[in-house]
């Protein structure tokens, strides 16, 4: 069977996930009262950012590092790095 | 990791690997880094791979690199809700030596041209991160990893890091991109057997077919979708502008469901297994986003430079030919003895009197034409399927008075004047 939902795909994918987040939303604040949309919820193409009412969940371990978040935060509140070496996600295939 | 080094090349992609390969073949010292596990582990590509740069740096490559068809056909898909326009070309000399373009998949392409490259005497260091590039009176002269103990020097560093390039942008030579000057392309890769593949696409073994499909495959936003063939999977994939997607709030893996199961495209991967899923950038603001490429002690290459042409798909050959001409000024600088600023310039003028920077100025305002005016993608792609359902629909109206209701169908939807300034504005951006 091909995947359809974003879970099924993530789970495709191998990642060696570091302990420490290379992901960090610097200002919670700005997400709940500038950011009506929490755009970066939407375009992630892995589901790493999910609202929870009061703060931005960011789901790390899932990301595929493609940098999406960082140039399309409205408010560059998304400070964006690389995971340690040798960590983070491992394609296998294309 | 303090001895020094002639040339530390960031990122073994294909325009890293590129640049260490010439440079190592010719003597130098060379240091490649490389974040992931493995070349190819963080890299993504749709999976065209051009002959013609590849075989400059190692010729008759495909006798021994893992590709996986050889392109003999491409095509090209006008798609609406139901329907397609199509047109492409086939033709069995790419089928042949010394071929067109083959569909790879980049994990197993990139691992093989790196240890080309390290059969040349390049010293490639896996699963380290360049934090910095570390400068004196304003040189680069080398890196800080996150090793203990990273920093390493050389005479030239070069940055092959790809389209995320923190290190260009940290020694200012590109501000941040914009939303609009990449393109967020999701893909997978599904498990379909060898002759499924063949029969669908009508392709013999070691044949292999693209379509580049416009339209529906966005559902109008300004990007591609792609169905490349390999040897027993499909890659399938589709990406728009980061901001296209921000406009229209999309889910990038939603519209890459809505592709799968698109009336035109569920029949050919029907009954495949998905394989992998990934996610990446591709930097698509070409001539007026390449950013300042050669200064003291560094260049710039690849990805991490911009060089990618949108409108022919064609990046990966970019990276290779643009790493090779860094190390091709990298080499006459050391006979120069001098990695100055000036010096390093020789591959600014080598790149941009290429067909690379040629290339991208030829289409330096269709991206923004393309992005400004939507009705391209969002109208004309509809009209141009209802024209042809209409003009092919044997009704019993003459063909005379068919193509006369289709050209004011045409005009009457959007008015002649503004037909023609779309048609005048589109011809000038590709011209």
């Amino acid at each position: 069977m091909s995947t359809k939902t974003i879970e099924e795909k993530q789970y495709l994918v191998r990642f060696k996930a570091d302990t420490k987040s290379h992901l960090t939303v610097l200002d919670h604040d700005i997400c709940m009262t500038k950011c009506p949309d929490k755009i970066c919820t939407i375009f992630c193409p892995a589901e790493v950012y999910k609202w929870e009412g009061l703060r931005m969940q960011v789901g790390y371990e899932g990301c595929h590092e493609c940098g999406s978040c960082r140039i399309g935060c409205p408010y560059q509140n998304i400070k964006w790095e690389y995971p340690k070496g040798g960590h983070g996600i491992v394609f296998r295939l294309a | 990791m303090s001895e020094k080094f002639d040339v530390i090349v960031v990122g073994a992609g294909p325009a890293g690997t590129s640049c260490a390969y010439t440079c190592a073949k010719n003597g130098l010292k060379v240091l490649q880094i490389e974040r992931g596990e493995y070349p190819g582990s963080k890299n993504v590509m749709g999976g065209v791979l051009y002959r013609k740069q590849m075989e400059e740096i190692i010729p008759e490559f495909w006798k021994e690199a893992p590709l996986e068809r050889p392109v003999v056909e491409q095509r090209f898909w006008m798609m609406d809700k139901e329907s397609t326009v199509s047109f492409g070309y086939k033709g069995l000399e790419w089928g042949k030596e010394p071929y067109n373009n083959f569909t790879v998949l980049r994990a197993p392409f990139d691992q093989w041209f790196a240890k080309k490259g390290v059969e040349q005497g390049v010293l490639l260091i896996n699963e380290t991160v360049v934090l910095e590039c570390l400068t004196e009176n304003g040189k680069v002269v080398g890196v800080r990893t996150d090793r203990p103990d990273g920093e390493v020097y050389a005479d030239v560093v070069v940055l092959a890091d790809g389209v995320n390039s923190l290190l260009a942008k940290q020694l200012g030579y590109h501000k941040e991109f914009r939303p609009d000057e990449v393109a967020l392309t999701v893909m997978e890769v599904i498990n379909l057997s060898k002759d499924k593949i063949n029969d669908r696409f009508n392709l013999e073994d070691n044949q292999g077919c693209t379509i580049e499909i416009f339209g529906d495959s966005t559902k109008g936003n300004l990007g591609t979708a792609f169905i490349y063939t390999n040897k027993d999977s499909i890659n399938i994939g589709v990406g728009t502008t980061l901001s296209s997607m921000i406009k229209a709030k999309l889910k990038p893996y939603d519209l890459l469901d809505y592709l799968k199961t698109h009336p035109m495209v569920r029949p050919l991967i029907e009954g495949g297994e998905s394989a992998e899923y990934l996610a990446h950038l591709i930097p698509e603001g070409g001539y007026h986003s390449v950013p300042k490429v050669a200064g003291d002690g560094v260049l710039l290459a690849g990805d991490a430079a911009q060089l990618v042409n949108a409108i022919h798909r064609e990046g990966s050959n970019m990276a290779m030919a643009s790493g090779t001409m860094a190390a091709e000024t990298i080499i006459d600088a050391k006979k120069r003895g001098d990695f100055s600023e000036t010096s390093l310039n020789q591959y600014r003028e080598t790149l941009y009197q290429s067909f690379i920077i040629k290339d991208l100025e030829k289409y330096k305002d269709a991206t923004h034409t393309f992005e400004h005016y939507p009705q391209y993608f969002k109208e004309y792609v509809p009209m141009l399927n209802r024209a042809a359902s209409k003009f092919f629909t044997v009704d019993g109206t003459p063909k005379k008075e068919k193509q006369k209701e289709i050209m004011k169908s045409f005009t009457s939807e959007r008015g002649t004047i503004r037909v023609l300034q779309d048609m005048y504005r589109a011809w000038k951006a590709v011209k």
